[in-house]
Order: structure tokens, then sequence, then C-alpha cells
């Protein structure tokens, strides 16, 4: 959090309330203050399309506030009619009158003369895998695997543990370059992927598949990826053409090892 | 005179007579100047191209005479094709049936509340809810027969297999919905001409038979989701376990409340609908109470939906993952967003009625400055409720992210937060109603004090507990995290359940101030139609999603989709089609609306109140109290001989 803007937000409102303010100019503060804080209020700044969201329901909210009590939209509209209607007010009404078509005219000159970007869109992060797997030369059923190493790390920890070096290994000379040094997908080639690549720190990620899951997409690749809710856009290689089965099983050992994260269980409906 | 009107008849005549012979005329000369080949103007009679063309006719007809028959897979719908058609027709279909299935439950409740307090309010407002049944369930067999004859002229492969699964479920179909026409008509028009007992049972019938239909009808269409009781290639083995598939329990219960919920809301929009082209006060004061008892049965029904999709869900991940990660992580996954935002409008919605409907209550305005903390909390939790767990960003912000989840609000995005969020909106939106409720009461009990620290507590303890629950749920891995959803859904019910029965002893003998029917601002009513709008967007998009998560496949994993339109539509264009849908539902629920309006039109006889009648007091539900008039615009003549209003009429309260 930018503990410094929230700080500034908070006081700019405790000093706002020394002032006679009506409604409608509280209105205003309240909405701004909403925007300062969701647009620069986070040390990682909030996607222009959350931002539109949560100001789209704080305009909701601060709407049912004035329309639900008479009063109070009694002392929104008041000024509004004031400013319409009396002469003292034909300054600042004019000023307006053009403010708002000059906001129009450079909302279109900003919006024309930014550099051209790729569209956006909604990524599907986990896509739904195949019930049975063709891969090794050998039929896998995606329902029912689980890492066949996953046992060790209670029965033969000494055992788990090689196999999970030999996964940091495997990650090493293959999948760093990618997915980054600390498995936070921030390898050297991200300037050059879009979308990048899954980030493995992420809670929301490892967790909540299961590692048959993780096996699937690892072996495939996009190549594999399903043709329902395309298109896919990834560089993911299938990995079954440079990897043996035990490396692949490895590597995963290896990834849930070093981000401390469990494989979900099965029959779960979380997420 | 005579003769300038004989002239204008034969005036055109004659154009008429002489255009027709000038064009006579053309086509005989240039028949006569038409150039002719050397061979025709010799007299034979065939040339080459008029040989080849009478040939080719004659070769088509031997074709067309010797066409095997062949059964077509497919036919194409013109200009939209057969996937569109079909989809908004169903959705049509179904969103009047689930209309004509909800009206007659609670319909059926407020004539049982009549006939217990013998209030004959309630029995007109039962009736004017009736009233909405008649010309819907036309629209409803309407629909049902158009969308019957679509899939067989569309999908004629597809439905002739439906038919071999489900042939022994059509004639007690067919037989059940001859069975609910006489009880809708004979319960309608037999208002008030039969005794009050047998007009019960029939209304209690229509809705028996009622749900058995729909019962019948989900078992076809879960069948296509999720399909059991069939071998292999598809063969029936049992009829019964394709009915009882996976998902057919979970859709009755979910539909089941959602109607309910519907029905209200569009009975509430009805109301709304008639409230703002009141003429009179008594008519406003009628209209007002009917849209406040209707989304009082919307909310009631919205309540405990979020819970029965739960269900619904986990069904659908225990008969395929597959399908389950498609709908929460794939490709359908951003509908629930759209819903999620849908749902948090409803909610908000629902307080902000609650909180106009207090300017009819003297003395609510010692209420009004809650009403700002709980916007804030409905307002938050509306925020964490929509907030998505994959965000759609550019390049640079999911690199300034570090992947399509944000560090911080990602935490806003998973189960934990999601559950808290709508735990916490639906007790805000109890004690939104609870305020209302309170709103023109005094309580005179000696331990009123005591009694409000009571449920104080309680709300506390229900919200610590949710937001324990919330928060440990971060903690755990998911086994264990989804199992804290009980605790909470249980701690909120339990608080509804605690904090109303100490509330109805609190409020004996209270002090009672005048609730003003009819006296509520204009706005409520838009509020109400917006609820109705939002509550038949979200189905036809979950409508849609339901359907839609079969992918490429009639029935899922048995009958392949082979049909040009076997994509997945883009979210863009499914919200589009749902959209126009949701446009002509209202069109034609319009329609209803007036119709039902000038059936009304003919009897607007206000009842004389009878002060003597006994009270019954304690069998109206929370907040049914009624306004002093309300049988403005009713037909009924109503079968309860005693009728006229409680010794509360004029909002007093129990």
């Amino acid at each position: 959090m930018n503990w410094i803007i929230i700080l500034v937000v908070l006081t700019g409102l405790v000093v706002l309330r020394r002032f006679k303010l009506g409604m409608l100019a509280w209105l205003g503060v309240w909405w701004f203050a909403a925007l300062v804080f969701v647009r620069f209020g986070f040390d990682v700044a909030v996607p222009m399309s959350v931002v539109k969201l949560y100001m789209g329901i704080v305009s909701l909210g601060l709407m049912a506030y004035v329309l639900s009590d008479r009063n109070r939209l009694k002392q929104v509209q008041e000024p509004l009619v004031a400013l319409l209607t009396e002469r003292s007010h034909a300054v600042l009404l004019g000023v307006i009158a053009l403010a708002i078509p000059s906001a129009v005219a450079a909302n279109i000159y900003f919006g024309m003369t930014a550099p051209a970007k790729p569209p956006v869109f909604g990524r599907t992060v986990h896509p739904a895998p195949p019930t049975e797997l063709n891969v090794f030369d050998k039929e896998f059923d995606l329902v029912s695997l689980d890492n066949p190493y996953r046992h060790l790390e209670e029965a033969e920890p000494e055992e788990f543990a090689t196999r999970v070096a030999h996964g940091r290994e495997v990650y090493y000379e293959n999948c760093f370059y990618c997915h980054g040094d600390l498995l936070a997908g921030d390898g050297m080639f991200i300037h050059g992927l879009n979308p990048i690549p899954t980030n493995f720190q992420d809670q929301g990620t490892l967790p909540i598949l299961q590692e048959s899951f993780v096996f699937w997409r690892i072996t495939k690749g996009a190549p594999g990826l399903p043709e329902e809710g395309g298109p896919w856009a990834s560089a993911m290689p299938a990995w079954e053409k440079f990897l043996n089965e035990d490396e692949v099983w490895d590597v995963i050992l290896f990834i849930y090892d070093f981000t401390g994260a469990r494989p979900r269980a099965r029959h779960e409906v979380d997420h | 005179m005579k003769k300038k009107k004989l002239l204008l008849f034969i005036g055109p005549l004659l154009l008429f007579i002489v255009s027709g012979l000038a064009i006579k005329s053309a086509f005989f000369v240039d028949g006569k100047l038409a150039y002719r080949s050397p061979a025709a103007e010799q007299g034979e009679r065939w040339t080459p191209r008029e040989q080849a063309l009478e040939d080719e006719a004659a070769a088509t007809e031997k074709a067309n005479r010797e066409k095997p028959y062949e059964e077509a897979e497919y036919r194409a719908f013109p200009v939209v094709g057969s996937r569109v058609a079909i989809w908004v027709v169903s959705q049509l279909h179904l969103l009047f049936a689930a209309f004509v299935l909800a009206v007659p439950m609670f319909a059926l409740t407020i004539e049982f509340i009549g006939y217990k307090t013998g209030d004959k309010r309630y029995d007109d407002l039962a009736y004017e809810f009736t009233k909405l049944l008649s010309v819907s369930f036309s629209l409803t067999a309407a629909f049902g027969a158009g969308l019957t004859f679509m899939l067989i002229a569309l999908y004629p492969k597809f439905t002739n297999y439906l038919a071999h699964v489900f042939s022994p479920t059509f004639l007690p179909y067919v037989l059940l919905f001859f069975a609910e026409a006489g009880f809708l008509y004979s319960y309608y028009y037999g208002w008030g001409k039969f005794s009050a007992r047998v007009h019960l049972f029939l209304g209690l019938m229509l809705n028996v038979v009622g749900t058995c239909i729909m019962l019948i009808a989900n078992a076809w269409l879960t069948f296509m989701s999720t399909p059991s009781g069939i071998s292999e290639s598809g063969a029936v083995i049992s009829t019964w376990e394709a009915v009882s598939n996976y998902t057919w329990m979970p859709i009755n219960i979910h539909r089941v409340i959602a109607n309910v919920a519907f029905g209200g809301s569009i009975a509430g929009a009805y109301a709304a609908y008639k409230f703002l082209s009141a003429k009179t006060d008594e008519e406003r004061a009628h209209y007002d109470w009917m849209g406040y008892i209707g989304n009082f049965v919307a909310i009631a029904g919205l309540l405990p939906l979020p819970f029965a999709g739960y269900y619904l869900a986990s069904e659908i991940y225990a008969f395929s993952q597959t399908m389950g990660l498609t709908m929460m992580g794939g490709a359908f996954s951003w509908l629930f967003i759209i819903q999620a935002v849908l749902i948090g409008n409803l909610f908000l919605f629902a307080n902000w009625y609650l909180w106009l409907g207090m300017g009819r209550i003297e003395g609510a305005e010692r209420f009004r400055p809650f009403i700002k903390y709980l916007l804030i909390v409905v307002t938050l939790c509306f925020m964490v409720w929509a907030t998505p767990r994959s965000i759609l960003a550019t390049v640079e912000e999911v690199q300034a992210m570090g992947g399509s989840s944000h560090p911080i609000l990602g935490f806003l995005g998973v189960m934990s937060a999601k559950n808290t969020a709508v735990n916490i909106l639906i007790l805000t939106t109890y004690i939104s109603f609870l305020l209302y409720r309170r709103s023109g009461k005094i309580p005179t009990v000696s331990w009123a004090k005591m009694g409000n620290r009571i449920q104080f507590g309680i709300f506390v303890a229900a919200a610590s507990i949710v937001i324990f629950y919330g928060v440990y749920g971060y903690f755990v891995e998911a086994a264990v995290r989804i199992k804290f959803s009980v605790p909470q859904v249980m701690s909120v019910l339990l608080a509804m359940i605690l904090v109303t029965i100490i509330d109805v002893l609190l409020m004996r003998n209270a002090k009672s101030t005048e609730t003003r029917w009819g006296k509520i601002s204009p706005i409520s009513q838009y509020v109400l139609i917006m609820l109705a709008v939002t509550f038949t967007w979200i189905m036809g998009l979950m409508g849609y999603l339901r359907s839609g998560l079969r992918q490429h496949w009639h029935v899922y994993g048995v009958i392949r989709d082979t049909s040009p339109d076997a994509f997945t539509p883009t979210l863009g264009f499914a919200t589009q089609v749902v959209s126009v849908t949701v446009i002509l539902f209202f069109a034609l629920i319009s329609f209803v609306f007036w119709l039902a309006g000038l059936s009304g039109k003919k009897v607007t006889a206000a009842v004389e109140p009878n002060p003597t009648l006994p009270a019954a007091q304690g069998l109206r539900p929370v907040g049914f109290e009624a306004p002093a008039t309300s049988s403005v615009a009713t037909t009924s003549g109503g079968h309860q001989a005693k009728a006229g209003s409680s010794p509360d009429s004029g909002g007093s309260v129990q």
C-alpha cells in the first residue's frame, strides 16, 4: 500500500470537514478521494479495468445515498438549479459549458495520439484439461493421476530431497529463462512475451492445481492447449519433446517445494 | 356534388383501364418486333438452347423422382442461425415459465394469510398477482410450442435422441400441462366463486402440478449437461437414472428458489408500473404495498440463492472436473464477474428500496444516520464481490503486477474473500430490513434496552465469525477452506433467526406510528423496475452459462454438435443475445401488464373496512402490514365473506 497517498487523502477529508461544504461538494470530494485511493493508493498500480469497475460501484453507491433521502436530493438539486438559473452564476456556467466539450475534445486527442497497443483481453489462466493424456508413449488418466514420487515426501525423505534437487537442475537448465530465478514469472525472456509466463509464487496458481494438471501443461505446452476458450497466446514449448517423464515429475516436485505450496487435493470445488 | 363524386370514381377506373390497354399494346408490339432465330422464322419448333433447357428440366425431374430419403441432422434458420434462434426462444419460454411457476407460490401464501386473518386486502392482493398469470401462461405455452417445433425442425437428430431417452416422460408432461391449465383457470376465474378452502386447494394443486412439470423439464435439460443412465453408445439403460442425473436435484432446488425471487421482482415491477400511472392516493397506497411485498418475496428468494448455486456448482465438479474448471477457471469464468456485478447491484437496489421505504413511515428519521454506514458496508462488500482474480490488463499492467492477478487485490479475488463479502452483504441487507421494520415502532416491554443489546451482540458475533473464517481461509489449503463456507453461512442464518425471534417478542404491544402507504418517493418504483431487469439479466446470463458449458456437445460426451454453430461464442456476443432477449421479455411482459390493467378497470369499488374482525396477527409474516385501503382495481369479489381491514390497518404493526 502507498501509505503516503492514503494519509494525504485522509488528511484532506479531515481538513475539508472544517469547511461548510454542501452535499454536492461532498459528493465530489468522496468520489475524487475514492479515485485517488484506488488509482494511487497501491504500490503496484491497479489496472484501469478494475479502477473503472470500482469507480462505477462507488458512483452507484453515492447515487443511492443521495436518492434514498428527499432532503439529501434537495441539497444536491438546489445548487445545480441555482447554477442553471441564477444570473450571478453566469460566468461559472459559461466556464462549465466550455469545459465539458473541451474535456471531450482532449480525451479524443489524447486517445488518438496515444501509441498503438495490443488489445486488452481476458486471459483464461487455467484451461480445462482433457480427461486423458497421451504422452511418452503412454495413456495417462488425468482424473486419477498422481505424482508417482509425491509419497516419498513422508516415506523416504532423503530420496524425495534427491528428486527435488534433480528437479531444481531441470528447472534452471530449461525453465528459468521465462519463469525466472525465483519462479515469479519474471525471467530474462519476459520482455518478449505477452502474456507473461505464469508466476509460480502467486498463491492463486500452484496451490489450486493438482499435480496432474501441471504435468499436462508441462508436457503438452502451448500446442496442447484445448480449442475451447481460445485464442491461447502462449509460448510454452511442449516439453515432452525435450524432457523425460521422471524429469517432468521431478521439476513439479521442485516448483511446489520451492514455493512452499501444496498440491490441491481431489474433489474440491474451490475457485 | 354528385357529379364530383362520380368523377372521382370514374377517373381512376378509366385511368386503370387505359393503363392496362397501353401495357397490353406494348407487349403485343414487342412480340411482333422481337428478334427470332432463322430456324424459328422457318417454322422449326426448337432452337438448340430451348432443347437443352427442356432436357435439363427432364433430367432434374427424373433425379427428383429417384432421390433417396435422407435424415437431416440439422436445418438452418435464416439470418441469425439456428443456435441464436433456439437460444432466444428457449430463454423467453423459460422466463415466462419461471414467472408462471413463481406467482402461484406467493399468491397462495398471501391468500392463505388473508384466509387466516380474515383480512380481505390480502385476498385482493393475491388476486391482483394472479391476474398476471392468465396471459403469461398462454405466452409460456406459445413459446414452449415454438421451442418444440424449432427443435424438431432445426435439430432433428438431437431431438430424436432426446425422445429416445425421455419418451416415457412425454405423456405425463402433457397430462400435467392439461391439469395445470385446468387448475390455473379454475383458480383465477373461480376467485370468489368457490368456498375459501376449495379455492385454496385449487391454488395448492396449481403449485404442485406446476412444480412437477418443472421437474420433468429439468430432467431433460440437466441430462444434456450431465448424462447418466445410458450405455457408452448412448442407449438407455434406465430412464429414472437419466432423470435423476448429477445436476437434476441441484437445478430443481436452484430453480424453485430463483423462480420465487424472479417472480417477486416481476410482480414488484408490475406494482411499480401501476404506482407510477396511478391517479388516486388509494391506488398509490395499494400498489406501494404490492411493490413492497413483491420486493420482499424477491429478496427472501435472493438470500439463499448463492448457497443453492454452490451446491449446483459442486455437483458439476463432481460430475466432471473438466466441466467445473471450464466454468470457474476457464472460458466461462468471466461470466461470473458479470454475474458478481449484477448480484452486487441486486443487493444495493434491495437496500436502497428499504431505505427509501423509510420515507413512508413516521418516526423513521431516527434511523437515517445508520444508512450512511450500511451503504459503506454494502459498497465495500460489492467491490470485494466483484473483484476479478484474473484481471483484464494491458501488457504493461500485467508486467507491473507480475502476473494476471494484482499482488494485493488478488486476495480479494478468491473464494475466502467472496464468501465473506456475500455473507456480510446478506447480514447488512437484513439489518436494513430490520431498521425498516422498526421504523414505525417504539418498544414498550421492560427489557427493551437489553433486547437491543442482545440483538446487536448477535450481529457482531455473526459478523466476527464470518470475518474470522474469511481471514483464516487464507492460511489453510483449499480442502479445508471450502468447508469454512458452512460455519459462515450457518452463523448468518442463525443470527437472522435469533434476531427475528427477539424482535417479534420485543415489539409486542409496541407503540406504532403511521405508515403512509403511497407516500414513498417515486424513485423507489424505478428501483423496483431495475431490480426486475437485473434479475432477468442474471437469469439469462446464467442460463447461457449452464447450457454453454457443454461446449461442442448436445449431450455432453454422447451426442457431439457437428453443426456450423459448434463453437463457443465470444462473451460480447453472448451478452448481446441475452440483452436482446431481456428487452424482448420486457416488451412482452409490458403487454401482460397492460392486459392485466384492462381486466381490472371495470370494478373499482372499495370495500368498507370491518373493524370487528379478529386479528390473528401472529400469522402475518414479518413486514406484511397492509395499507388501510387496498381493494383497488380488482374484480375478485373476494371469497372471504367477512372482508374488511384488520385493527392495525393504516400501517400500524402487530
